[in-house]
């Protein structure tokens, strides 16, 4: 508060001196001091004010220059760019199977729309899928927001930016992208417009996805995966099938490498494919899966000893029980061994050998290696096995077969695996297991047994219905199956699920890789023939050759003596020479 | 702009007797004012669904009108001045009286007048007349013992605060009462009623505290920001974090997107954000240059009215000021007030343009006492 007159501001001062003050005679008696007492007052006023201000200053620099001043948590107001709410999903080596990017929404504020005929023209010309007629309509409308178009890219974003119509405007808003199509369509599964999971692991782990940053790794393998697809999709289409499905487990910890189920869809967009594509073979679809059944019928009967590998049945005649008859496809006609029913895939010899064994046990059997009931996997689609509702002698003998019992692919496999490790069943699981913390298994079989059955199953493949599923220095070892589909009340002949389960190196179980189609067509190649051994065993065989590598394992010499003693199977007799000879 | 000294024109005496920096601050202020309610109140204006440039058209058709009448009103002299705030005075306490029966209902008060193309809020107006009514009372009293100034200023204020608390607007029944004491004080008030007047203040501001909750509750949310929903300072206060030193930019601010009144009671706040804390402490200089320079010219002042009625309307014009910044700084409970010349507001613009037209004409230079 300066006291100085400002100099130039008195027009009647002289240019030559200072005059005395010019204003009025300086008052005297009480009116001079009570201006004098109002100016003292005047001066603590202007110093209370002064101060304010300086508080209000030093506050401005507290807050702004130290970002700290209120000890209060310093909140970003949010500019732009939001963090994605929902983890990655990636396969077994990292490779992205499921992500979230910003995907703005356009909307529009029709009261703000100078020429709404002239807007909704320029935006269907960029964003072409809209109907102009639609647009007008949401655009001429009295109401002050309306949706536009959802989850654009950012390159429409920008396409729509540069018309620079006032009026528009975006939403942030978040879209699932499945990078890898329809490879993982039934594995991944998607998620709906509010990104929330509706199939597969984006369902069943909706929460666990929303919840973390870090990517959540599967057990899948991009490469196998695309390999075995590849595989199903050549032969549906050599065989003109309705469908296809396959899954590779590592026999060892129960994780799932591969799992395909065609025809498929695309996640990106599901609502394009017709809604049975949706359906997971693989895990929803169970199967009346035939002759594959007979390794757990041979293993049952081995491992509750009621006969062995030199052991053997009648299978010259078929069997009458009630109403049905079981005859052979394979028809040998004669007495066969346990080695020989397995190999030519003998339903009368199967029955008789799950008769010998008894339901009951059979019962018991089936359900230690989990057949029985719904298995419990990450996926949401998940379906029971159909089971008969009375479990007489002659159920017993089909299901010794693979007849009158329904599972799905899922379950063979765990259950095959258990079959060829030594006895251990792990349970199926599409999440990558930790390095250093084995699967838990429980045993539920004999190691004996194992060994035993990994001698058939490479017997199928050496010299029986399962030839064309070899694979030169991979040893599969594995069994065919052909049902006929269940239509109606009986069978129909002509449609057919045939598959080929196997297991790779059957010396030493690593993979178990199992195809199936269904509805296949014979053609000339196959001399008419629709069965597994024709149709799913060449999947596999290629399916091994070219995946074998990718997971470790080298070729062997087949021929060589310590895997051929190791292998070895003595087949009784005439029957014996017969088949050495061909 | 040149005049010869000697010109004796009307507009030459008032350029070479008004306080020219202090017009050049308030014309800053104005600037800043401008910048900010394009930058904030398109936002608002879109929020609550009118067009964007709503606010804007208003404060720039209103700036002009407040300008002139500062202006024309600075050319006026001390014995003008009070005609004019006595006729002022007496037309807004009529206005007011008639918001509370013919009023227009915002918020739950009664402080509008709704005249065509325009609503007015009397108030605005009874401010800067009553400060300089109760001045000349004061004065008047002073110099002619006999007559009852004191008791008739008294009277009067009793009378606008009861009209002011009936609204009910308590923010400007404090800046009426702040503004009436300091008055009263530079008068000659005895140090005996300066206190037993200050515990009365406290003792009002409890009663408010006690009587009125929603009072109650922006007190308590100061002193506690747990207590209740503090989301518009915390908004303020993230904007002065987020603008630093140098601001974002004007426009560029997020604040304005969430708080209610970016354009009016948090102007200020979009301008820690946009401007940055240099351009604040250069906002927060002008008001404070503003006010201290008038009172040091009030210091060579003879005229008691003239000393009176300046400091009114400058406290006023101060504490508005401080009250507006220090509740978007967090300093104290959220107030609505209009920072000076920068936040939207029709009737506060008008009413600043009165009050500080008479303000600088109280404060030019005078040579014989005009007004004895």
């Amino acid at each position: 508060m300066s006291k100085t007159v400002p100099r130039d501001e008195n027009p009647c001062r002289p240019r030559h001196f200072r005059p005395g003050p010019c204003g009025p005679a300086p008052q005297e008696g009480p009116a001079k001091h009570s201006l004098e007492m109002s100016h003292t007052r005047l001066i603590i006023t202007g110093a209370l004010l002064g101060l304010a201000f300086l508080v209000i200053g030093a506050r401005l620099v507290e807050v702004a220059g130290f970002k700290a001043g209120d000890g209060r948590q310093v909140r970003a107001v949010p500019v732009g760019r939001i963090e994605a709410s929902r983890a990655d999903i990636v396969d077994r080596n990292g490779a992205l199977l499921a992500t979230t990017l910003a995907a703005p929404s356009l909307y529009a504020n029709p009261k703000q729309m100078l020429d709404p005929r002239d807007a909704a023209h320029k935006l269907v010309g960029v964003l072409p899928d809209l109907s102009e007629g639609e647009v007008y309509a949401k655009l001429a409308s009295d109401k002050s927001f309306v949706w536009l178009k959802r989850q654009l890219t950012p390159r429409q974003m920008a396409a729509v930016n540069r018309l620079g119509i006032p009026g528009f405007e975006f939403q942030d808003e978040e879209k699932r992208i499945y990078p890898q199509g329809n490879a993982f369509a039934h594995v991944v599964g998607f998620a709906g417009i509010d990104n929330k999971g509706q199939a597969g692991i984006e369902r069943g782990f909706d929460d666990v996805l929303r919840g973390r940053k870090q990517p959540l790794e599967l057990a899948v393998d991009l490469r196998v995966q695309a390999i075995l697809r590849d595989e199903i999709v050549k032969q549906m289409t050599q065989f003109r099938a309705a469908g296809g499905s396959g899954i590779i487990m590592n026999v060892n910890t129960g994780e799932v490498l591969a799992l395909v189920s065609l025809p498929d869809f695309d996640p990106n967009d599901p609502g394009a494919s017709p809604a049975g594509n949706l359906f997971n073979r693989v895990t929803l679809g169970t199967y009346e899966i035939g002759s594959v059944f007979k390794i757990f019928t041979t293993a049952m009967a081995l491992d509750a000893h009621v006969t062995s590998m030199t052991g053997g049945y009648d299978a010259s005649h078929p069997i009458q029980i009630d109403r049905f008859t079981i005859h052979d496809d394979h028809a040998q006609n004669r007495w066969l061994s346990v080695p020989e029913i397995f190999m030519y895939s003998s339903n009368i010899g199967a029955a008789k050998m799950a008769l010998d064994v008894g339901g009951d046990r059979q019962r018991e059997f089936l359900g230690r290696l989990g057949l029985l009931k719904a298995p419990s996997f990450e996926l949401p689609e998940i379906a029971a096995p159909l089971l008969p509702s009375v479990w007489r002698p002659i159920n017993t003998m089909t299901i010794g077969f693979g007849h009158g019992i329904s599972v799905s692919p899922l379950q063979i496999a765990s259950a095959v695996g258990a079959v060829v490790n030594g006895g251990r069943l792990y349970r199926a699981t599409l999440l990558k297991s930790p390095k250093d913390q084995p699967a838990t298994a429980t045993q539920v079989l004999s190691a004996g047994t194992s060994v035993e059955l990994r001698k058939l199953l490479r017997l199928v493949v050496e010299k029986g219905t399962g030839k064309m599923a070899e694979a030169p220095g991979y040893l599969v070892g594995g069994k065919t199956g052909t049902a006929e589909k269940v239509s109606g009340k009986g069978y129909n002949t002509k449609s057919l699920i045939s598959s080929f389960a196997g297991v790779f190196p059957i010396n030493d179980p690593r993979f178990f890789v199992m195809i199936s189609i269904d509805e296949p067509h014979g053609d000339k190649a196959s001399f008419g023939y629709a069965t597994g051994g024709w149709v799913a065993a060449p999947g596999v065989s290629r399916t091994v050759s070219r995946m074998a590598s990718l997971v470790g394992i080298q070729p062997v010499d087949e021929n060589s003596p310590e895997i051929r003693r190791s292998l070895l199977v003595t087949l009784p007799g005439p029957a014996g020479r017969k088949l050495a000879s061909n | 702009m040149t005049f010869a000294r000697t010109d004796r024109s009307l507009t030459a005496q008032w350029w070479w007797t008004v306080d020219r920096w202090s017009i050049l601050a308030i014309l800053a202020l104005v600037c800043f004012g401008s910048l900010l309610v394009m930058a904030a109140s398109p936002a608002v204006a879109e929020r609550i669904g009118t067009d964007g440039l709503h606010f804007v058209r208003r404060y720039f058709a209103v700036l002009p009108v407040a300008l002139a009448l500062m202006f024309s009103i600075s050319l006026l002299s001390p014995r003008a001045v009070r005609l004019l705030a006595l006729a002022g005075f007496s037309l807004a306490l009529v206005a007011l009286a008639y918001t509370l029966i013919g009023g227009v209902e915002i918020k739950g008060a009664r402080r509008w007048i709704d005249l065509p193309g325009l609503s007015l809020q009397p108030s605005e107006f009874v401010k800067p007349c009553f400060a300089v009514v109760t001045a000349w009372l004061f004065a008047q009293n002073r110099v002619r013992p006999e007559f009852p100034g004191k008791w008739i200023a008294i009277i009067l204020y009793g009378i606008v605060v009861g009209l002011l608390i009936r609204q009910p607007d308590l923010g400007m029944t404090a800046v009426v009462s702040a503004v009436w004491f300091t008055q009263f004080f530079l008068a000659g008030l005895s140090l005996i009623w300066v206190v037993l007047l200050l515990i009365a203040a406290v003792g009002g501001l409890a009663g408010a505290y006690l009587l009125l909750p929603h009072v109650a509750s922006r007190i308590d949310r100061f002193i506690d920001p747990a207590s209740g929903d503090s989301y518009q300072v915390d908004r303020s206060m993230d904007a002065f974090m987020n603008g630093g030193l140098w601001g974002k930019g004007p426009g560029e601010g997020t604040v304005k997107l969430f708080l209610p009144d970016a354009h009016a009671d948090f102007v200020f706040a979009v301008a820690g954000e946009e401007l940055g804390l240099i351009v604040c402490l250069i906002i927060v200089a002008l008001f404070a240059f503003v006010v201290l320079r008038g009172f040091s010219r009030l210091l060579q002042e003879h005229n008691l009215f003239v000393v009176l009625a300046a400091t009114g309307l400058f406290v006023q014009f101060g504490l508005q000021a401080i009250v507006n910044m220090a509740s978007s700084l967090h300093l104290m409970p959220t107030k609505g007030m209009t920072l000076p010349f920068i936040s939207y507001g029709g009737s506060s613009m008008l009413a600043l343009g009165l009050g500080m037209g008479m303000a600088l004409a109280l404060t030019r230079r005078r040579f014989g006492d005009a007004d004895a």
